[in-house]
């Protein structure tokens, strides 16, 4: 039997909209072993992006637990979250969202603020991401001087830097072009087999879905599995 | 400190925004330097001033003279230890702009009245013994590259010598300074004997006379002594003390004090409005930014600070920047009109207080940019990216 990363148990969340709650999730279980690679489909609107928000300490349930390694989310303060962030979870988004001021390197650099690394092994971590992403040559450049699948593998890069079990992304793939997405996905596929990280990903796309090694559909509230290859 | 870096890359985010913003906190910052320097010439003035130290003035005018017969009059009033006097030689130096204030006096006299400037015994004596003779302040000497053993020529506005030009001519015998830094030596004495001598009119009289009370003495009481003494003669006199001298001079000028606190408050309250809206512009237009340093683990305290680091850095620069121009402008203005505004400095106090200033601006520029930063939720902030 394989470990497990991460156990969510009868989690529910529920948006108050004016007089109306709105419950997106209901009564949800979910049980993710380490080194698994989820895909995440659903309609919109159908709460992919609030399981991900719970999984990754953005968010708490209304109900239930939230158990990723050692922590329970669900009971942790607002800066308790915020330190758990920092080490046990990297982010990857649509946007990228790098920071348009600081050339790639120092994107990348940004996790490891929070650690007491000096500046110099700071800066040879961040090589090595650079370098596992396939952007070891890039590292000097901004934002804007990349395009849009690059900007996804700093993010990537950024998302890896402090070493974190789990990466979460939402829709990595949903700005870029079929041929680059399959690259991110390669990537990412590298990541999950080769570096261990287990990965949560939502998508849209089946194409991408392929990837991981099981798809979880979202509706109403609740996932369906099937098991994919 | 490491989180500098990535203040100081936000801080020129937009380049020409930030620009702006420092170039209007240089200049508030340099209006405050120059106005704190003017300021505080005029207060130097008054507290320079010796309190036992009381002139004797034309009562009508400080323009019009009185006479030398004056002096032993007064030397020999009660309450009097020692008296000088001193005129208006109103000469130039090469060039017209290179005005500054020359005093024909007697050397011993003059010296012996004014214990807070230093010159060399020897130095003194030479000037006292050479007619021709003229000792000059360390401000001139350093502004010229006078040295002693030099001969100068001195074109006097006011005065014809005997041979009917207005050249005149000194040896310098001397430099004098000053150990007050508020004090000023940017002029010249020279021996009133030659001076005397050879001026084609005018003999026979003073610019007007300074003397030292008896310890004890009451001023006030002496000063009346001094006036009634010459009541009622063509040329009455005007006595006070150099303190008081030094206020009427500043009155002339209105209520600097106050105008200058007007005028610096009206500019930090718009630099105020300017710097609050660059942050929180700059706030507003990288929410999603500020909610991804969130996600990645910074905490709500670092967000907050870096924030108001940026504000703080913004100020600092452009404070720094006024200040060391201010700075500039009074060593300029110092060395141009020392001789009429003596004690034209800006004292490190101004510089401490313009840092708080700096410093104060930054947060309250920043606090509600940086507050705004800080409670910003992850999931509405990158929802709505
Ligand atoms: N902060 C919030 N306040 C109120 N309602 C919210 C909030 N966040 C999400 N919702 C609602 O919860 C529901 C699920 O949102 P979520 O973002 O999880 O959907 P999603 O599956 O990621 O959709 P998409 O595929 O469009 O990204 C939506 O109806 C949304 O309006
Ligand atoms: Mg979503």
């Amino acid at each position: 039997m394989t470990e497990t990363l991460a156990r969510l148990e009868g989690v529910s969340r529920t948006y108050q909209k004016g007089k109306e709650r709105v419950e997106v999730l209901h009564q949800l279980d979910l049980t993710i072993p380490k080194g698994d690679f989820i895909a995440i489909m659903g309609p919109s609107g159908s709460g992919k992006t609030t399981l991900l928000n719970l999984l990754g300490g953005l968010d708490r349930p209304t109900a239930g637990s939230v158990r990723v390694g050692d922590a329970e989310l669900s009971k942790m303060s607002n800066s308790q979250l915020s330190s758990w962030r920092s080490t046990n979870v990297g982010f990857i988004f649509q946007f990228y969202n790098l920071l348009p001021v600081l050339t790639a390197q120092k994107n990348v650099e940004l996790p490891l603020l929070l650690t007491r690394f000096g500046g110099s092994e700071r800066a040879r971590r961040a090589k090595i991401a650079l370098d596992i992403v396939g952007l070891g040559d890039r590292a000097r450049h901004y934002p804007r001087e990349l395009s849009g699948g690059q900007e996804q593998r700093v993010a990537i890069a950024r998302a890896i830097v402090s070493d974190p079990p789990l990466l979460l992304c939402d829709e990595p793939t949903g700005d870029l072009d079929r041929e680059t997405a399959d690259e991110i996905l390669k990537l990412l596929q590298i990541l999950n087999r080769e570096h261990d990280k287990t990965i949560v990903m939502v998508t849209h796309d089946a194409q991408a879905a392929d990837y991981a090694q099981r798809t979880l559909h979202c509706d109403k509230g609740t996932l369906k599995q099937r098991e994919v290859a | 400190m490491k989180y500098f870096g990535l203040v100081w890359k936000n801080v020129w985010r937009k380049k020409v925004r930030t620009s702006l913003t420092i170039l209007s906190v240089l200049v508030a910052f340099l209006l405050f330097a120059l106005l704190s320097a003017i300021g505080y010439a005029f207060r130097a003035g008054a507290d320079v001033a010796d309190a036992e130290r009381l002139v004797v003035i034309e009562k009508i005018s400080l323009i019009n003279p009185l006479p030398i017969a004056y002096k032993n009059r007064i030397a020999a009033t009660e309450g009097v230890a020692g008296v000088t006097h001193a005129s208006w030689f109103g000469g130039y130096y090469q060039d017209p702009r290179n005005q500054f204030g020359q005093f024909p006096t007697d050397p011993y006299e003059y010296f012996a009245l004014y214990p807070e400037l230093d010159i060399p015994p020897e130095q003194l004596e030479a000037f006292a013994k050479n007619r021709t003779g003229a000792v000059i302040g360390r401000e001139i000497a350093d502004r010229f590259g006078i040295k002693v053993g030099d001969r100068i020529p001195l074109i006097s506005t006011i005065w014809p010598n005997a041979d009917g030009g207005n050249n005149w001519e000194f040896d310098i015998e001397g430099i004098f300074s000053t150990s007050d830094p508020r004090g000023s030596s940017a002029y010249m004495l020279m021996n009133y004997d030659y001076f005397e001598e050879n001026r084609l009119y005018g003999k026979g009289t003073v610019g007007w006379y300074v003397l030292r009370i008896e310890p004890g003495a009451d001023a006030v009481a002496v000063a009346n002594a001094i006036d009634m003494q010459f009541a009622n003669s063509p040329s009455e006199t005007d006595t006070s003390t150099e303190a008081a001298f030094a206020q009427s001079f500043a009155k002339q000028f209105g209520n600097i004090q106050l105008i200058v606190t007007l005028i610096l408050g009206a500019v930090f309250f718009t630099l105020l409005l300017v710097a609050g809206n660059t942050m929180s512009q700059s706030v507003r237009e990288r929410i999603s930014e500020l909610a991804v340093l969130k996600t990645l683990g910074f905490s709500d305290g670092s967000v907050l600070g870096i924030v108001l680091t940026e504000s703080i850095t913004i100020m600092l620069i452009g404070g720094l920047l006024g200040l060391g121009l201010g700075w500039l402008l009074v060593q300029v203005a110092a060395s141009a009109i020392g001789a009429f505004l003596p004690g034209i400095y800006l004292p490190g106090s101004s510089a401490m207080t313009a840092l708080a200033i700096m410093i104060g601006a930054g947060i309250a520029a920043g606090i509600f940019p940086a507050l705004k930063a800080m409670r910003l939720t992850i999931v509405d902030a990158l929802a709505r990216a």
